[in-house]
């Protein structure tokens, strides 16, 4: 009896030394925050191209010529076709062969900037078309410009909807940057696989799991809040 | 075929369709500056979709032909000039409700006619104070009774100071306590020199401002005269059976 008690509390022990060893993760703290500042760098930078891409591509897609709203919407429906996983890879090791080279930064913001900018691009999309056609009537009526309806009329009425749909997509662009770390990325995540290998212990890839929780969280949180403010109907 | 030297508004051959739908069959109409124009007849005869055409809101026709003050209507460069010109007051409002009614009154003349911040609020309080506003200006339109945001929408209309202002059943969405505030601010609006075309069912306000009144049907301008020829006198059988439905019930 003793002894079986000795065994399932060392076994804890084990467990605990092997998952969550505070020495371990002490060690690799200061390596994972590095790893941190850069998925932040690449998720920032690539949500900031993605919105004004998308924003960019949805607006063009209601005034453009018919020719070039095709385009577009062959852009949108490729990018949220293929896999951000198959792309970064494309952009990273298959376009140096036709002489663009992008480093592992540049690689990961590209890919994650055509991806965002195509699923923002839909999110706007709708947003405009959620708006009453009166809306439109009305400005027209009163002489403004197009440019002018979108910026003064349209769009501060479009972002209020859109802002949860906006969100869920920043919170996709920042979990998708942990694909950075196959193109040599220094990224929490690689930081983390790096820490594993050289500590031997997993604790930094639950560290790492852990930050990213910490940085995503309240951000779902936000989303589940306005969806909820939204559904009501408020303003 | 040739436009009145008088006319400010000219319709010439106006046809509209959707798809196979005539909506409008080849209307001729001169409208001379200044005058107040009653558009009546059943639903679906076309009344909305003439004014809606006069600042091209509605796409027509292209043998069609329309001016306004010379210019012609199309699309095109040259239709942002005839907007400035053309005010319109519609159905349901229409105001931006993610501002206050001022910036509301504000927004086009600042944009259009590039007026300064100062000039353009003091001429919106001034309008505000004219359909009776004032003090709602810094409240927001889902604040505001029906006929509240209608008179709002007159001002903004009037704050491009328009040569037309065209208005698309601009009572029918309200409750019926509110249907005679706007008809006031209406009445005081014509006789000051803006030109007006109204779409209505206000049989007696129309009998009571119009210079005259059009009779649709169909698609088509059935008759036009003076509100005594139209109401008491209509030579058009079509006419007659319109206004004995809508008067006696």
């Amino acid at each position: 009896m003793l002894r079986r008690a000795a065994k399932g509390a060392s076994n804890g022990m084990n467990l605990i030394n092997t998952f969550f060893n505070v020495p371990v993760l002490v060690d690799s703290l200061p390596q994972l925050l590095w790893g941190l500042v850069v998925t932040l760098q690449i998720g920032v930078t690539s949500i900031l191209v993605g919105l004004a891409g998308g924003l960019f591509l949805a607006v063009s897609r209601l005034y453009a010529p018919a020719f070039a709203r095709l385009l577009i919407r062959g852009y949108v429906d490729i990018f949220r076709s293929i896999p951000l996983l198959v792309l970064l890879i494309v952009v990273y090791y298959a376009l140096p062969f036709v002489g663009i080279r992008l480093s592992p930064f540049m690689s990961a913001v590209t890919a994650l900037s055509l991806v965002s900018a195509a699923y923002t691009a839909e999110i706007f999309r709708a947003g405009i078309e959620a708006i009453p056609h009166g809306q439109f009537e009305a400005s027209a009526a009163l002489g403004l410009s197009n440019r002018h309806t979108m910026i003064d009329v349209i769009l501060p009425q479009a972002i209020r909807i859109v802002i949860p749909p906006l969100t869920n997509n920043c919170i996709n662009v920042m979990k998708d940057t942990a694909l950075a770390s196959v193109v040599a990325m220094p990224d929490l995540l690689k930081q983390a696989t790096q820490a594993q290998a050289l500590s031997a212990n997993p604790t930094p890839l639950i560290g790492a799991a852990l930050i990213y929780i910490a940085l995503l969280w309240p951000m779902v949180a936000v989303v589940a809040r306005l969806e909820k403010h939204f559904s009501r109907g408020s303003r | 075929m040739e436009t009145q030297a008088s006319s400010l508004i000219s319709v010439r051959g106006l046809t509209k369709a959707y798809g196979n739908f005539t909506v409008l069959h080849g209307i001729d109409l001169d409208i001379a500056e200044g005058e107040v124009v009653c558009v009546i007849g059943p639903s679906g005869s076309g009344k909305s979709t003439l004014i809606r055409c006069i600042n091209h809101l509605e796409a027509f026709a292209e043998e069609s032909r329309i001016t306004v003050d010379g210019i012609r209507v199309q699309p095109g460069p040259a239709l942002a000039k005839v907007r400035a010109e053309v005010g319109m007051v519609f159905q349901s409002f229409n105001l931006f409700p993610h501002m206050s009614v001022l910036k509301n009154v504000m927004l086009a003349p600042m944009r259009v006619r590039k007026s300064t911040v100062p000039e353009a609020e003091r001429k919106a309080r001034e309008l505000l104070a004219r359909v009776g506003i004032s003090e709602q200006a810094e409240k927001f339109p889902g604040q505001l009774s029906g006929g509240q945001q209608q008179r709002v929408a007159i001002a903004r209309a009037l704050a491009m100071e328009p040569r037309v202002l065209l208005f698309d059943e601009p009572t029918s969405a309200l409750d019926p306590e509110m249907v005679g505030e706007v008809l006031d601010v209406m009445r005081k609006l014509a006789g000051t020199g803006v030109t007006m075309v109204i779409v209505t069912h206000e049989m007696g306000f129309a009998r009571q401002v119009a210079d005259r009144v059009i009779f649709m049907d169909g698609g088509r301008l059935v008759e036009i005269g003076t509100p005594a020829e139209i109401f008491d006198t209509p030579r058009e059988e079509r006419t007659r059976g319109f206004l004995r439905a809508v008067l006696n019930h």
